[in-house]
Order: structure tokens, then C-alpha cells, then sequence
């Protein structure tokens, strides 16, 4: 099974688990079956058309989805997959 | 209410960060344990600024220097509690840019700082509402 690591912020809509495993075979499938079982994540994941937030990274092993196949980026049963808050911000 | 206490030696950590990096703005990465509304920060890791373009008013923190932290927290049983940065003269209040980006439970810890000093430390957490809520901040004597 695919491995997702849930970042701190967002364990409190996971019961504190810090991992998610998941049979997905791509990471819009692994998200999938993350938001059937914890749906109070879903406004902190997605946008309002059902898209990854901007403010949220996803990667794969070391690597941005953004620089593979986005959402549809292959994952195989021991890929690990880290969510990763954009952490960014400015005084005016 | 949301509390939140650092200890006069994590105060200074922050402070001297801040100072350091003047005009532009730091950031950095605080941890420690939580119970329910109280946040009891004991480690702080200042981290760069990888912003692209004018760092007087922005910053950014790199998403491997984020797993590092995640990372860090995980093999030393400590929470990671949310993340601090400056704002070069300007208030320490949160803008617009700062709760565009901004994640549950995290806590934000703002300095505001002119040259060679920090004149005032806040922090804020998001409500159910997203919006910004004022946390108690104490500053232990005891480091």
C-alpha cells in the first residue's frame, strides 16, 4: 500500500494519525480514499472546483507532483507520499 | 483562548534571528508539546528565507526544509507548533499574505523589528472561520 504522511496542522481531521495507507494506484486515488475516511480534510486539501489547493504540495518520494504527472502521478505499493503545507507570508 | 508560552531563551533565539536579518524578514520553525488551547514551545529552529524577490516583505520557507521538520519532530517526540517570522517595520500583525497561506492548529509568532531591536511579539492562530485569533503569548523566565 501507497503511504501518506499527514502533515501536523492537519491531524487533527485524522484522529492524530500521522500516516494514511491507501491501495490507490495514483495519487488522485490515494486523496480519494484519504477524503472518504477523514472528509473533514477536504477544505484544507482542495479548492472549491475540487482541485489541490495552491497552498498545499504534494510529493512523491523527493519530488514535486507538480514536476511529474499531477494528480495522476503512478504511485506503486510502498511510494511514500508527504502533503506539505506552502508555508510562505509578508508584512504588507 | 488560545495560549501559548516560550521560554526567555527561545524569546531570544527568535529576537536575535530577527535583528540579525534586518531589513529583511526571517522565519523559523517552533516546537514543543499541546494540550487542548495551550501550546508550550521548548525548541526553535530558525530556518532561511528562500523567497524569491523582496525579502523586506516576504518570505518563504523550503518544502524539504518543512519535511526536515516534520522529521525532526517525529524522532525527537516533540509537536511541531508553528512557525515564526518578522516584520521588518511594520506592525506584528498578521497581513493578508500571511492568512491566505496559513494552517490549522499552527501557531504564528510575529516580531516586529526595527533596526537592531525587536519592539513587539504576538502570535495568532486561525479560528474555525479562518480568520486570526490573538494567542495568549508568556514568556517564561525560567529557560
Amino acid at each position: 500500500m501507497a503511504t501518506l504522511l499527514i502533515p501536523t496542522p492537519l491531524r487533527k481531521f485524522t484522529e492524530n494519525q500521522a500516516q494514511f495507507s491507501s491501495n490507490g494506484t495514483s495519487v488522485k486515488e490515494v486523496i480519494e480514499d484519504l477524503l472518504l475516511s477523514h472528509a473533514g480534510l477536504k477544505p484544507h486539501l482542495l479548492d472549491a472546483d475540487g482541485n489541490i489547493r495552491s497552498f498545499v504540495r504534494i510529493y512523491v518520494k523527493d519530488e514535486d507532483i507538480q514536476v511529474l504527472q499531477k494528480e495522476h502521478t503512478k504511485v506503486e505499493q510502498d511510494t511514500l507520499i508527504s502533503i506539505i503545507p506552502a508555508i510562505a507570508g509578508g508584512s504588507y | 483562548m488560545f495560549e501559548i508560552e516560550i521560554t526567555a531563551a527561545s524569546n531570544e533565539v527568535m529576537s536575535a534571528h530577527a535583528v540579525g536579518t534586518f531589513p529583511n524578514e526571517c522565519c523559523g520553525f517552533f516546537f514543543g508539546a499541546s494540550e487542548n488551547d495551550l501550546k508550550i514551545v521548548t525548541e526553535i529552529r530558525p530556518v532561511l528565507n528562500v523567497k524569491k524577490g523582496d525579502q523586506r516583505r516576504r518570505f518563504s520557507i523550503d518544502p524539504f526544509d518543512y519535511m526536515k521538520a516534520e522529521k525532526y519532530a517525529h524522532e525527537n517526540q516533540l509537536e511541531l507548533l508553528g512557525i515564526y517570522h518578522s516584520h521588518p517595520l511594520h506592525p506584528a500583525v498578521p497581513s493578508e499574505h500571511d492568512l491566505k497561506q496559513a494552517m490549522p492548529f499552527f501557531s504564528y509568532i510575529i516580531l516586529s523589528t526595527q533596526p537592531q531591536l525587536v519592539i513587539d511579539i504576538t502570535s495568532w492562530q486561525l479560528n474555525k472561520n479562518r480568520e486570526f485569533i490573538r494567542e495568549e503569548l508568556k514568556v517564561s523566565k525560567i529557560n
